[in-house]
Protein backbone atom coordinates (compact mmCIF):
# COMPACT_ATOMS: atom_id res chain seq x y z
CA UNK A 1 0.00 0.00 0.00
CA UNK A 2 2.78 2.31 0.60
CA UNK A 3 2.77 6.11 1.96
CA UNK A 4 1.00 8.76 0.34
CA UNK A 5 1.13 9.94 -3.50
CA UNK A 6 0.02 12.39 -5.37
CA UNK A 7 -3.21 11.50 -7.71
CA UNK A 8 -4.13 14.49 -10.34
CA UNK A 9 -7.89 14.62 -11.60
CA UNK A 10 -7.67 13.26 -15.57
CA UNK A 11 -11.28 13.23 -16.12
CA UNK A 12 -14.58 13.78 -13.88
CA UNK A 13 -18.17 12.22 -15.46
CA UNK A 14 -21.26 13.20 -14.25
CA UNK A 15 -22.63 9.90 -13.33
CA UNK A 16 -26.21 10.73 -11.70
CA UNK A 17 -27.32 13.97 -9.99
CA UNK A 18 -25.74 13.01 -6.64
CA UNK A 19 -22.69 11.10 -8.00
CA UNK A 20 -19.58 11.65 -10.11
CA UNK A 21 -17.06 9.91 -11.02
CA UNK A 22 -13.21 11.54 -10.95
CA UNK A 23 -10.53 9.25 -12.56
CA UNK A 24 -7.02 9.58 -11.42
CA UNK A 25 -3.54 9.60 -12.74
CA UNK A 26 -1.71 8.16 -9.84
CA UNK A 27 1.58 5.72 -9.81
CA UNK A 28 -0.46 3.55 -6.84
CA UNK A 29 0.60 -0.07 -7.62
CA UNK A 30 -2.74 -2.03 -9.41
CA UNK A 31 -5.54 -3.04 -7.23
CA UNK A 32 -7.68 -5.82 -6.78
CA UNK A 33 -11.36 -5.97 -7.93
CA UNK A 34 -13.20 -4.57 -4.73
CA UNK A 35 -10.26 -2.77 -2.61
CA UNK A 36 -10.83 0.81 -1.81
CA UNK A 37 -8.36 3.91 -1.57
CA UNK A 38 -7.72 6.62 1.49
CA UNK A 39 -7.74 10.05 -0.23
CA UNK A 40 -6.32 13.18 1.53
CA UNK A 41 -7.22 16.93 1.11
CA UNK A 42 -4.75 19.47 3.33
CA UNK A 43 -5.40 23.27 3.64
CA UNK A 44 -2.96 26.08 3.32
CA UNK A 45 -2.64 25.73 7.00
CA UNK A 46 -2.22 21.72 7.31
CA UNK A 47 -5.39 21.37 8.25
CA UNK A 48 -5.78 17.50 6.59
CA UNK A 49 -8.78 15.31 5.99
CA UNK A 50 -9.18 11.67 5.16
CA UNK A 51 -11.77 9.62 3.56
CA UNK A 52 -11.74 5.91 2.08
CA UNK A 53 -12.90 5.73 -1.48
CA UNK A 54 -13.65 2.44 -3.09
CA UNK A 55 -12.51 1.92 -6.33
CA UNK A 56 -14.44 1.57 -9.28
CA UNK A 57 -12.26 0.86 -12.58
CA UNK A 58 -10.81 -2.46 -13.21
CA UNK A 59 -7.67 -3.24 -12.02
CA UNK A 60 -4.81 -1.98 -14.53
CA UNK A 61 -7.02 0.60 -15.63
CA UNK A 62 -7.24 4.28 -15.13
CA UNK A 63 -8.35 4.60 -10.94
CA UNK A 64 -12.02 5.59 -11.16
CA UNK A 65 -13.51 6.76 -7.81
CA UNK A 66 -17.47 7.38 -8.27
CA UNK A 67 -18.16 9.87 -5.28
CA UNK A 68 -21.79 10.88 -4.01
CA UNK A 69 -22.05 14.59 -2.53
CA UNK A 70 -23.66 14.12 0.85
CA UNK A 71 -24.42 17.33 2.19
CA UNK A 72 -23.11 17.10 5.73
CA UNK A 73 -19.68 15.43 4.37
CA UNK A 74 -16.12 17.22 4.51
CA UNK A 75 -14.29 15.27 1.36
CA UNK A 76 -17.33 14.39 -0.48
CA UNK A 77 -18.25 18.45 -1.18
CA UNK A 78 -14.78 19.14 -1.90
CA UNK A 79 -15.20 16.52 -4.97
CA UNK A 80 -18.24 18.09 -6.45
CA UNK A 81 -17.52 21.60 -5.66
CA UNK A 82 -14.35 22.69 -5.91
CA UNK A 83 -12.56 19.79 -7.70
CA UNK A 84 -11.64 20.81 -11.26
CA UNK A 85 -9.26 18.45 -13.93
CA UNK A 86 -5.63 18.76 -13.26
CA UNK A 87 -5.98 19.41 -9.65
CA UNK A 88 -3.80 17.26 -7.36
CA UNK A 89 -4.87 15.11 -4.28
CA UNK A 90 -2.94 12.73 -2.29
CA UNK A 91 -3.63 9.16 -2.04
CA UNK A 92 -3.12 5.64 -0.12
CA UNK A 93 -3.59 1.73 -0.92
CA UNK A 94 -4.82 0.18 -2.83
CA UNK A 95 -6.07 -0.98 0.07
CA UNK A 96 -8.51 -3.95 1.87
CA UNK A 97 -8.04 -7.55 1.85
CA UNK A 98 -11.36 -9.09 2.28
CA UNK A 99 -13.93 -7.28 -0.10
CA UNK A 100 -11.88 -8.32 -3.08
CA UNK A 101 -12.71 -10.63 -5.78
CA UNK A 102 -10.16 -12.07 -8.60
CA UNK A 103 -10.76 -13.96 -11.56
CA UNK A 104 -8.68 -16.76 -10.17
CA UNK A 105 -11.09 -17.26 -7.59
CA UNK A 106 -14.15 -18.25 -9.88
CA UNK A 107 -17.90 -18.43 -9.13
CA UNK A 108 -20.89 -18.34 -9.52
CA UNK A 109 -20.66 -14.75 -7.48
CA UNK A 110 -23.16 -13.04 -5.95
CA UNK A 111 -22.90 -8.98 -5.89
CA UNK A 112 -25.35 -7.26 -3.86
CA UNK A 113 -25.01 -3.22 -4.02
CA UNK A 114 -27.00 -0.10 -2.67
CA UNK A 115 -26.59 3.44 -4.05
CA UNK A 116 -23.09 3.99 -4.45
CA UNK A 117 -22.34 0.68 -2.63
CA UNK A 118 -22.29 -0.39 -6.06
CA UNK A 119 -18.81 1.00 -6.78
CA UNK A 120 -16.75 -1.97 -5.21
CA UNK A 121 -18.85 -4.15 -7.34
CA UNK A 122 -18.78 -2.12 -10.45
CA UNK A 123 -14.84 -3.21 -10.47
CA UNK A 124 -15.94 -7.25 -9.60
CA UNK A 125 -18.20 -6.77 -12.46
CA UNK A 126 -15.58 -4.94 -15.16
CA UNK A 127 -12.96 -7.44 -13.94
CA UNK A 128 -14.97 -10.68 -14.59
CA UNK A 129 -16.10 -9.04 -18.19
CA UNK A 130 -12.75 -8.71 -19.02
CA UNK A 131 -10.82 -11.86 -18.01
CA UNK A 132 -13.20 -13.98 -16.65
CA UNK A 133 -16.77 -14.36 -19.12
CA UNK A 134 -16.95 -17.93 -18.04
CA UNK A 135 -17.75 -16.56 -14.40
CA UNK A 136 -21.68 -16.76 -13.54
CA UNK A 137 -22.21 -13.40 -12.03
CA UNK A 138 -25.10 -11.77 -11.15
CA UNK A 139 -25.77 -8.25 -9.69
CA UNK A 140 -28.72 -7.41 -7.99
CA UNK A 141 -28.17 -3.13 -7.46
CA UNK A 142 -30.88 -0.95 -4.78
CA UNK A 143 -31.27 2.70 -6.37
CA UNK A 144 -33.98 5.32 -5.18
CA UNK A 145 -34.67 6.25 -8.64
CA UNK A 146 -33.82 5.14 -12.38
CA UNK A 147 -31.67 8.04 -12.59
CA UNK A 148 -29.99 7.58 -9.16
CA UNK A 149 -28.08 4.12 -11.04
CA UNK A 150 -24.70 4.62 -11.26
CA UNK A 151 -22.93 3.28 -14.34
CA UNK A 152 -26.27 2.27 -15.77
CA UNK A 153 -25.89 2.14 -19.59
CA UNK A 154 -22.77 -0.25 -19.26
CA UNK A 155 -24.53 -2.28 -16.55
CA UNK A 156 -27.18 -2.83 -19.15
CA UNK A 157 -25.74 -3.11 -21.79
CA UNK A 158 -22.98 -5.94 -20.11
CA UNK A 159 -26.57 -7.84 -19.02
CA UNK A 160 -27.78 -7.72 -22.82
CA UNK A 161 -24.81 -9.28 -24.00
CA UNK A 162 -26.16 -12.60 -22.10
CA UNK A 163 -22.47 -13.75 -21.59
CA UNK A 164 -23.20 -14.74 -17.94
CA UNK A 165 -23.60 -11.40 -16.27
CA UNK A 166 -27.01 -11.23 -15.00
CA UNK A 167 -28.62 -7.40 -13.27
CA UNK A 168 -31.37 -7.04 -11.64
CA UNK A 169 -32.05 -3.41 -10.60
CA UNK A 170 -34.29 -2.39 -7.67
CA UNK A 171 -35.73 1.18 -7.92
CA UNK A 172 -36.94 2.13 -3.89
CA UNK A 173 -38.60 5.27 -4.92
CA UNK A 174 -39.46 5.76 -8.61
CA UNK A 175 -40.45 3.52 -11.30
CA UNK A 176 -37.97 0.89 -13.22
CA UNK A 177 -36.64 1.52 -16.14
CA UNK A 178 -36.59 -1.64 -17.55
CA UNK A 179 -39.44 -4.61 -17.92
CA UNK A 180 -38.11 -7.32 -15.35
CA UNK A 181 -36.64 -4.83 -12.89
CA UNK A 182 -37.90 -3.89 -9.35
CA UNK A 183 -40.11 -1.47 -7.91
CA UNK A 184 -39.61 -2.03 -4.53
CA UNK A 185 -36.90 -2.37 -1.32
CA UNK A 186 -34.78 -5.79 -1.04
CA UNK A 187 -36.56 -7.95 1.47
CA UNK A 188 -35.92 -11.69 2.33
CA UNK A 189 -38.27 -13.27 0.33
CA UNK A 190 -37.15 -10.77 -3.20
CA UNK A 191 -33.53 -12.09 -2.13
CA UNK A 192 -35.00 -15.46 -2.10
CA UNK A 193 -36.85 -15.25 -5.09
CA UNK A 194 -34.56 -13.33 -7.17
CA UNK A 195 -31.80 -15.93 -6.30
CA UNK A 196 -33.89 -19.03 -7.12
CA UNK A 197 -34.68 -17.27 -10.35
CA UNK A 198 -31.07 -17.03 -11.23
CA UNK A 199 -30.42 -20.55 -10.81
CA UNK A 200 -26.66 -20.84 -8.98
CA UNK A 201 -25.88 -21.14 -5.76
CA UNK A 202 -23.09 -17.98 -4.73
CA UNK A 203 -20.03 -19.36 -3.94
CA UNK A 204 -18.97 -15.44 -2.74
CA UNK A 205 -21.13 -12.98 -1.75
CA UNK A 206 -20.55 -9.68 -1.87
CA UNK A 207 -22.79 -6.96 -0.39
CA UNK A 208 -22.19 -3.31 0.04
CA UNK A 209 -24.21 -0.28 1.22
CA UNK A 210 -25.34 1.53 4.18
CA UNK A 211 -25.36 -0.32 7.45
CA UNK A 212 -28.95 -1.41 7.39
CA UNK A 213 -29.42 -2.51 3.93
CA UNK A 214 -26.19 -4.58 4.08
CA UNK A 215 -27.56 -5.77 7.80
CA UNK A 216 -31.28 -6.76 6.09
CA UNK A 217 -29.78 -8.19 2.60
CA UNK A 218 -26.61 -10.38 5.20
CA UNK A 219 -29.37 -11.55 7.08
CA UNK A 220 -31.24 -12.43 4.49
CA UNK A 221 -28.49 -14.26 2.36
CA UNK A 222 -28.20 -16.73 5.28
CA UNK A 223 -31.85 -17.44 5.91
CA UNK A 224 -31.35 -18.91 2.62
CA UNK A 225 -29.55 -21.12 3.01
CA UNK A 226 -26.05 -18.88 1.88
CA UNK A 227 -22.95 -20.14 4.07
CA UNK A 228 -22.01 -16.86 6.24
CA UNK A 229 -18.64 -17.52 5.56
CA UNK A 230 -19.38 -16.71 2.55
CA UNK A 231 -20.73 -14.01 2.38
CA UNK A 232 -18.43 -10.93 2.46
CA UNK A 233 -19.60 -7.23 3.82
CA UNK A 234 -19.18 -4.49 3.19
CA UNK A 235 -20.60 -0.87 5.26
CA UNK A 236 -21.35 2.46 4.61
CA UNK A 237 -21.41 4.51 7.63
CA UNK A 238 -24.71 6.46 8.32
CA UNK A 239 -26.27 7.97 5.35
CA UNK A 240 -25.13 11.85 6.25
CA UNK A 241 -21.24 11.07 6.10
CA UNK A 242 -18.80 10.50 3.48
CA UNK A 243 -18.44 7.15 2.83
CA UNK A 244 -15.90 4.88 4.54
CA UNK A 245 -15.52 1.19 3.45
CA UNK A 246 -13.75 -1.50 5.84
CA UNK A 247 -12.95 -3.11 8.14
CA UNK B 1 0.66 18.64 -0.05
CA UNK B 2 -1.30 21.51 -0.06
CA UNK B 3 -5.06 20.76 -2.07
CA UNK B 4 -5.58 23.33 -4.27
CA UNK B 5 -8.98 25.36 -2.75
CA UNK B 6 -9.38 23.01 0.01
CA UNK B 7 -10.69 24.51 3.63
CA UNK B 8 -12.05 21.77 4.98
CA UNK B 9 -14.66 21.65 7.57
CA UNK B 10 -12.92 22.39 11.46
CA UNK B 11 -13.79 20.62 14.38
CA UNK B 12 -13.94 23.01 17.56
CA UNK B 13 -10.81 23.13 19.18
CA UNK B 14 -12.23 21.25 21.64
CA UNK B 15 -13.36 18.69 19.82
CA UNK B 16 -10.19 18.77 17.46
CA UNK B 17 -7.71 18.00 20.35
CA UNK B 18 -9.75 14.39 21.43
CA UNK B 19 -9.32 13.54 17.70
CA UNK B 20 -6.15 11.17 16.55
CA UNK B 21 -4.46 12.39 13.47
CA UNK B 22 -6.68 11.54 10.49
CA UNK B 23 -10.27 11.08 12.31
CA UNK B 24 -13.40 12.79 12.22
CA UNK B 25 -16.06 12.94 14.65
CA UNK B 26 -19.29 11.08 14.21
CA UNK B 27 -22.73 11.07 16.24
CA UNK B 28 -23.39 8.29 14.41
CA UNK B 29 -22.31 4.36 15.38
CA UNK B 30 -21.47 2.63 12.42
CA UNK B 31 -21.26 -0.34 11.49
CA UNK B 32 -17.96 -2.46 10.25
CA UNK B 33 -17.59 -6.38 10.17
CA UNK B 34 -16.78 -8.38 7.22
CA UNK B 35 -19.92 -10.55 7.00
CA UNK B 36 -23.41 -11.11 8.04
CA UNK B 37 -23.72 -10.58 11.87
CA UNK B 38 -23.91 -13.94 14.02
CA UNK B 39 -26.80 -14.33 15.71
CA UNK B 40 -25.18 -15.39 19.43
CA UNK B 41 -27.80 -17.27 21.92
CA UNK B 42 -26.76 -16.31 25.27
CA UNK B 43 -27.78 -19.67 26.44
CA UNK B 44 -25.39 -21.36 23.90
CA UNK B 45 -22.59 -19.11 24.91
CA UNK B 46 -19.56 -20.18 26.28
CA UNK B 47 -16.32 -18.47 27.03
CA UNK B 48 -12.92 -19.69 27.06
CA UNK B 49 -9.81 -19.08 27.73
CA UNK B 50 -6.75 -20.88 26.11
CA UNK B 51 -3.04 -21.41 26.16
CA UNK B 52 -2.61 -22.14 22.65
CA UNK B 53 -4.60 -25.24 21.88
CA UNK B 54 -5.03 -25.94 25.71
CA UNK B 55 -8.09 -24.50 27.45
CA UNK B 56 -7.42 -22.94 29.93
CA UNK B 57 -11.02 -22.09 31.64
CA UNK B 58 -14.34 -21.14 30.43
CA UNK B 59 -17.61 -19.67 31.36
CA UNK B 60 -21.16 -19.94 30.97
CA UNK B 61 -23.28 -16.34 30.48
CA UNK B 62 -24.74 -16.44 33.67
CA UNK B 63 -21.38 -17.34 34.89
CA UNK B 64 -19.87 -13.97 33.60
CA UNK B 65 -22.87 -12.08 34.40
CA UNK B 66 -21.98 -12.98 38.08
CA UNK B 67 -18.39 -11.65 37.68
CA UNK B 68 -17.47 -8.26 39.35
CA UNK B 69 -19.31 -5.69 36.54
CA UNK B 70 -16.88 -2.58 35.79
CA UNK B 71 -18.14 0.24 33.60
CA UNK B 72 -16.44 2.83 31.08
CA UNK B 73 -16.51 5.93 29.62
CA UNK B 74 -14.85 7.98 26.30
CA UNK B 75 -13.85 7.66 22.97
CA UNK B 76 -13.43 5.45 20.51
CA UNK B 77 -11.54 5.21 17.33
CA UNK B 78 -12.36 2.92 13.50
CA UNK B 79 -9.41 2.61 11.23
CA UNK B 80 -11.95 3.84 8.58
CA UNK B 81 -11.60 7.71 10.28
CA UNK B 82 -14.56 8.28 12.28
CA UNK B 83 -14.44 8.30 15.83
CA UNK B 84 -17.40 8.45 18.97
CA UNK B 85 -17.16 10.60 22.06
CA UNK B 86 -18.13 9.51 25.28
CA UNK B 87 -19.41 6.13 24.62
CA UNK B 88 -20.58 4.13 27.96
CA UNK B 89 -19.65 0.70 28.49
CA UNK B 90 -20.07 -1.84 30.69
CA UNK B 91 -18.89 -5.70 31.69
CA UNK B 92 -16.15 -7.86 33.30
CA UNK B 93 -12.63 -6.20 33.59
CA UNK B 94 -10.40 -8.05 32.09
CA UNK B 95 -8.01 -8.33 35.73
CA UNK B 96 -11.38 -9.87 36.76
CA UNK B 97 -11.86 -12.23 34.28
CA UNK B 98 -8.35 -13.45 34.70
CA UNK B 99 -8.77 -13.43 38.74
CA UNK B 100 -11.80 -15.25 38.64
CA UNK B 101 -10.33 -18.01 36.30
CA UNK B 102 -7.08 -18.20 38.61
CA UNK B 103 -5.21 -17.57 35.08
CA UNK B 104 -2.21 -15.54 35.04
CA UNK B 105 -1.18 -14.89 31.84
CA UNK B 106 1.36 -17.37 30.52
CA UNK B 107 2.25 -15.53 27.42
CA UNK B 108 2.33 -11.72 26.58
CA UNK B 109 0.10 -11.97 23.19
CA UNK B 110 -3.07 -13.33 22.88
CA UNK B 111 -5.60 -13.55 19.98
CA UNK B 112 -9.34 -12.22 20.68
CA UNK B 113 -11.53 -14.93 19.01
CA UNK B 114 -14.97 -14.22 17.68
CA UNK B 115 -17.69 -16.83 17.01
CA UNK B 116 -17.46 -15.80 13.42
CA UNK B 117 -14.36 -17.06 13.29
CA UNK B 118 -12.79 -13.41 13.19
CA UNK B 119 -10.34 -12.67 15.17
CA UNK B 120 -7.65 -10.06 16.21
CA UNK B 121 -4.21 -10.02 18.22
CA UNK B 122 -3.48 -8.10 21.47
CA UNK B 123 -0.49 -7.51 23.54
CA UNK B 124 -1.86 -8.81 27.04
CA UNK B 125 -0.18 -5.58 28.60
CA UNK B 126 -2.86 -3.32 26.66
CA UNK B 127 -5.69 -5.48 28.25
CA UNK B 128 -4.60 -6.12 31.93
CA UNK B 129 -4.63 -2.83 34.44
CA UNK B 130 -7.92 -1.86 33.97
CA UNK B 131 -7.88 -0.95 30.10
CA UNK B 132 -9.81 -3.68 28.60
CA UNK B 133 -13.08 -5.48 29.08
CA UNK B 134 -15.92 -8.05 28.05
CA UNK B 135 -18.34 -5.93 27.15
CA UNK B 136 -21.88 -6.69 27.52
CA UNK B 137 -23.77 -3.78 28.20
CA UNK B 138 -23.51 -0.07 25.93
CA UNK B 139 -25.19 3.07 26.84
CA UNK B 140 -26.65 0.99 29.73
CA UNK B 141 -28.81 -1.69 27.08
CA UNK B 142 -27.48 -5.44 26.05
CA UNK B 143 -25.19 -4.81 23.42
CA UNK B 144 -27.00 -5.27 20.00
CA UNK B 145 -26.26 -7.97 18.28
CA UNK B 146 -24.97 -5.34 15.11
CA UNK B 147 -22.51 -4.10 17.58
CA UNK B 148 -20.66 -7.34 18.99
CA UNK B 149 -23.61 -8.48 21.30
CA UNK B 150 -24.00 -10.62 23.16
CA UNK B 151 -20.20 -9.99 24.61
CA UNK B 152 -17.60 -8.05 22.41
CA UNK B 153 -13.81 -7.17 23.71
CA UNK B 154 -13.19 -3.69 24.43
CA UNK B 155 -10.05 -2.08 24.33
CA UNK B 156 -10.79 1.68 23.46
CA UNK B 157 -6.83 2.60 23.52
CA UNK B 158 -6.81 0.73 20.04
CA UNK B 159 -8.47 1.58 17.04
CA UNK B 160 -11.60 -0.20 17.00
CA UNK B 161 -11.21 -3.40 15.21
CA UNK B 162 -9.14 -4.70 17.91
CA UNK B 163 -11.97 -4.66 20.21
CA UNK B 164 -13.61 -7.93 18.64
CA UNK B 165 -17.30 -8.47 18.18
CA UNK B 166 -19.16 -11.52 19.01
CA UNK B 167 -16.16 -12.93 21.42
CA UNK B 168 -15.87 -16.51 22.32
CA UNK B 169 -12.84 -16.41 23.79
CA UNK B 170 -8.96 -15.18 24.12
CA UNK B 171 -5.89 -17.37 23.10
CA UNK B 172 -2.67 -16.80 24.35
CA UNK B 173 -0.12 -17.31 21.84
CA UNK B 174 3.90 -17.75 22.48
CA UNK B 175 4.22 -15.06 19.72
CA UNK B 176 2.81 -11.69 18.48
CA UNK B 177 0.12 -13.68 15.82
CA UNK B 178 -1.35 -11.77 13.03
CA UNK B 179 -5.26 -12.27 13.31
CA UNK B 180 -7.62 -11.48 10.18
CA UNK B 181 -7.56 -7.89 9.19
CA UNK B 182 -3.74 -8.08 10.41
CA UNK B 183 -3.33 -10.66 7.56
CA UNK B 184 -4.91 -8.44 4.85
CA UNK B 185 -2.93 -5.36 5.86
CA UNK B 186 -3.58 -3.55 9.07
CA UNK B 187 -1.66 -2.90 11.48
CA UNK B 188 0.00 -5.37 14.18
CA UNK B 189 -0.62 -2.60 17.04
CA UNK B 190 -3.08 -0.43 16.11
CA UNK B 191 -2.36 2.67 18.09
CA UNK B 192 -5.10 5.49 16.80
CA UNK B 193 -2.44 8.25 18.33
CA UNK B 194 0.28 7.41 15.96
CA UNK B 195 -2.17 6.57 13.23
CA UNK B 196 -0.54 2.90 12.76
CA UNK B 197 -3.60 1.60 10.30
CA UNK B 198 -1.47 -0.21 8.00
CA UNK B 199 0.93 -2.66 7.72
CA UNK B 200 3.57 0.00 6.90
CA UNK B 201 3.26 2.28 9.44
CA UNK B 202 5.49 3.14 11.85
Amino acid sequence: MSSWQQAVIERIVVQTPRVKSFFLNTPIERHVAGQHLDVRLTAEDGYAAQRAYSIASAPGSTIELAIEELAEGEVSPYFHEVAQVGDTVEVRGPLGGHFVWSAHEGGPVLLVGGGSGVAPLMSIVRERNRSAPEVPMLLVYSSRTWDDVIFREELVEAHAARNGFDLVLATTRGRRGRPGDLERRLDAGLVASILDGWGHAPRTSYVCGADAFVEAVAKALVAHGVGPASVRTERYGGPARDSAPAP
Amino acid sequence: MTTRGFTGKRPARSVAQRLPPGQYQTDDFPVLSMGPTPRVDTRAWRFTLHNGPRPLASFTWDEMQALPQTSWRGDIHCVTKWSKFDTEWSGVGIDDLFAAANVTPPTAYLLAQSFDDYDTNVPVADLVGGRAMVATHYAGAPLAAEHGGPARLLVPHLYFWKSAKWLRGLRFTATDTAGFWELRGYHMYGDPWREQRYDDDE
